[in-house]
């Protein structure tokens, strides 16, 4: 591990090498959006929203999983960029169910807030309306796909921390969703702890405690940092 | 040769609709229909969704009558999980129904039948409106404007918000009512019972002038049907519910929960309102009423002193006529007030334990209670998860739909002749429509002019009249 320096919207700072661009950033108060990201859990870079401009390449690069370098030159924000972020939100969207006003997680959601922060006042694209399930075969919790975004921020959790592994992702492009265990409903999942980590990890009311009414759901994933810290010192 | 009158839209009312005049070889009318033009479907997209979620969704349905759907809904909810709610919370609900009433009558009343009531039926269009009352007799819209005012603030503090407030919950309510927000309430309830007391004097000296109206208003026999409380006094959050004629023969007096035994719905093809009927007479002999005027007819008292004092004249009134759906609009408005002062002097009013948790313990359950508009009806199925697998509502202006029907054709018998319509005379159509205050829909509503062409076409499509505002 060495230290080096980099720019990022002008701003000269230093970052360890084995750390990435988001991380530097939020270390030097620089807000990148993201919704799959969870401190806590392993990045994933799925939802493309933490997108980055890095001087002397023509793509870009996802700031959860690229990390910083000697002379680095970032750029955090531009029209382009804007642009890339509010049309993912839009299709996330546009690709699912999701009607705030009666939903659990309304007021505490992230991709709500997400939407407001990127000033998404209408959906340019046309709504898929897919005819999704709700599984509430589990006692304590319920799992309403019209309202997953395919973070796998309940897939990383339930894996890394609390090593049951009862969430995957199953298909692929439109058709991926998400499965506990082998695509079987979640109260019968034999793997499943119950332990409840997966619904404070997800950043919508797709994944909620039983006997929520609209806007009462109210998660805080602080504690997987705990856990993770704890986990690293005892090995 | 027979020809049809269309009034399209119904003007004043909340919600999409139209009236149609059918007359016959000879001119006369034959009848009268009333069409609502919208389709909800709540009831279909309900299937699927977790039991817990049915009261904010159903609030949906409606933005003027928004907490009516909640209380219903979390009635049928508490059923689901076979709990029995604790009582402070039955009470905060009772003072947000009661709320809701008053600030939805007030609306009826001060904003959209007002203007025919102070103006006069064959006013100016142009002036026949909020507006104008407010510049004929500023004191009067004040007050419509202060009565609405304070049932939409209770509700906020409640609840909340003002329009679809989520705080009524399966089991209760979500949070306790503070000492604070109490005594704001208190603190404004004198004046708006002493503005209701005001207008019920007013409207009463003015009833004279509509003699006419009363007595083609949909004005005829039949049933009329309620929640009642235990001793007979006006209930709308529970109670039994009652069914009795004109001369107040009890022809039924069920719990609440049983009243699919006694009411079926039959479907008409010129309206996608439902047209429920009492099942003992049939389609459609089994007309009912329900509403402010079934409530006071049916209720031997109100249970509060000044509602009850107005309550005795009117007793002594034709109840058989819609056009007193007015007058007791007001009464159950100066009735709210003065319950929701008496709830929350209640010395338990401010007790935390105000939700009762549980799964779901029943597969099948029902919320009745008494939205502004009459009786209202839900009816759920849950599968072993509790996920909704059936969602029956029958909502209080769907009672009234045959009603109406026969109401119109009453008036438009009345009063259209030689088939020459003017303006004066539609608007009267429309106004047996306003008596019965239909919600159609939680559509907005316009103040001054709305778009009216009334047209009198004949069956080779040739223009006789027409009549554009």
């Amino acid at each position: 591990m060495r230290v080096v320096t980099l720019k990022i919207n002008g701003q000269e700072m230093s970052g360890r090498d084995d750390e990435d661009i988001l991380h530097v950033a939020r270390e030097h108060d620089i807000e990148i959006p993201t919704l799959c990201q969870l401190d806590g859990i392993s990045e994933w870079g799925g939802c493309r929203l933490c997108l980055v401009e890095i001087e002397g390449s023509a793509k870009l690069s996802a700031a959860c999983v690229t990390k910083v370098s000697e002379g680095m030159v970032v750029n955090t924000e531009s029209e382009r960029l804007a642009g890339y972020r509010k049309t993912i939100v839009e299709m996330l969207f546009t690709e699912g169910n999701h009607v705030c006003s009666v939903c659990v997680s309304n007021n505490n959601c992230e991709l709500q807030d997400m939407s407001s922060d990127l000033k998404i006042d209408h959906i340019s694209l046309p709504y898929r309306y897919p005819l999704r399930t709700v599984d509430a075969s589990h006692d304590l919790f319920i799992f309403d796909a019209n309202r997953c975004i395919l973070c796998t921020r309940c897939v990383r959790v339930c894996d890394e921390a609390e090593g049951a592994h009862t969430w995957d992702i199953a298909g692929r492009g439109i058709q991926s969703q998400l499965v506990s265990d082998l695509h079987q409903p979640w109260g019968e999942s034999t793997s499943c702890t119950s332990c409840g980590k997966c619904v404070e990890a997800c950043p919508t009311g797709a994944i909620f405690e039983k006997g929520k009414a609209a806007g009462e759901m109210v998660k805080d994933a602080k504690f997987l940092v705990y856990l993770a810290e704890m986990k690293a010192e005892k090995s | 040769m027979s020809k049809i009158i269309t009034i399209d839209p119904v003007t004043r009312i909340e919600g999409h609709s139209k009236i149609t005049i059918h007359l016959d070889e000879q001119g006369e009318v034959e009848e009268a229909l009333f069409h609502v033009t919208q389709l909800r479907g709540f009831e279909k997209f309900a299937e699927g969704r977790p039991f817990h979620e049915m009261p904010s969704l159903m609030a949906r349905i409606c933005g003027i009558c928004p907490v009516s759907h909640l209380v219903a809904s979390a009635k049928a909810c508490d059923m689901l999980m076979s709990v029995r709610i604790p009582p402070t919370a039955v009470k905060l609900r009772r003072i947000i129904n009661l709320a809701q009433i008053a600030q939805s009558h007030a609306l009826s009343f001060f904003y959209l039948s007002s203007p025919d009531l102070l103006l006069g039926m064959d006013s100016d269009p142009v002036k026949r409106n909020i507006v104008g009352v407010a510049r004929e007799n500023p004191e009067l819209a004040r007050s419509g404007v202060q009565l609405r005012a304070l049932g939409q603030e209770i509700i906020e503090i409640l609840g909340g918000k003002k329009i679809h407030p989520g705080w009524v919950v399966p089991g209760g309510v979500s949070h306790a009512l503070t000492a604070e927000n109490r005594d704001h309430i208190l603190k404004k309830l004198p004046e708006a019972i002493e503005i209701a007391e005001r207008t019920i004097v007013w409207f009463s000296s003015q009833l004279q002038k509509f003699t006419e109206e009363i007595a083609v208003f949909a004005n005829f026999p039949g049933l009329f049907m309620s929640l009642v409380g235990n001793n007979g006094e006006l209930e709308t959050y529970d109670g039994r519910l009652r069914l009795a004629d004109d001369q107040g023969k009890v022809v039924a007096d069920i719990p609440a929960e049983e009243y699919k035994s006694i009411v079926d719905e039959a479907i008409n093809p010129h309206s996608y309102l439902k047209s429920p009927y009492y099942k003992p007479q049939g389609y459609p002999a089994g007309l009912y009423r329900v509403g402010p005027l079934a409530r006071l007819h049916l209720a031997q008292t109100c249970g509060t002193p000044k509602a009850d004092l107005a309550m005795t004249e009117f007793k002594k009134l034709d109840h058989k006529s819609a056009f007193h759906y007015h007058l007791a609009r007001l009464i159950e408005i100066l009735y709210a007030f003065e319950m929701i002062e008496q709830l929350l002097r209640d010395s338990e009013i401010l007790d935390s334990h105000v939700r009762a948790h549980a799964a779901a313990n029943a597969h099948e359950g029902f919320g009745i209670s008494e939205a502004p508009r009459g009786t209202l009806m839900h009816h759920y199925k849950i599968d072993d998860n509790g996920l909704i697998i059936y969602a029956d509502l029958v909502i209080a202006t769907g009672h009234n739909s045959l009603a109406m029907n026969k109401g119109i054709t009453q008036a438009a018998k009345h009063y259209i002749k030689n088939h020459k319509l003017t303006e004066g005379i539609l608007n009267r159509i429309e106004a047996v429509i306003r008596t019965f205050d239909p919600c159609l829909s939680c559509s907005t509503h316009a103040v001054g002019q709305m778009a009216l062409d009334i047209q009198l076409i004949d069956a080779g499509g040739t223009v006789l009249d027409r009549v554009v505002r």
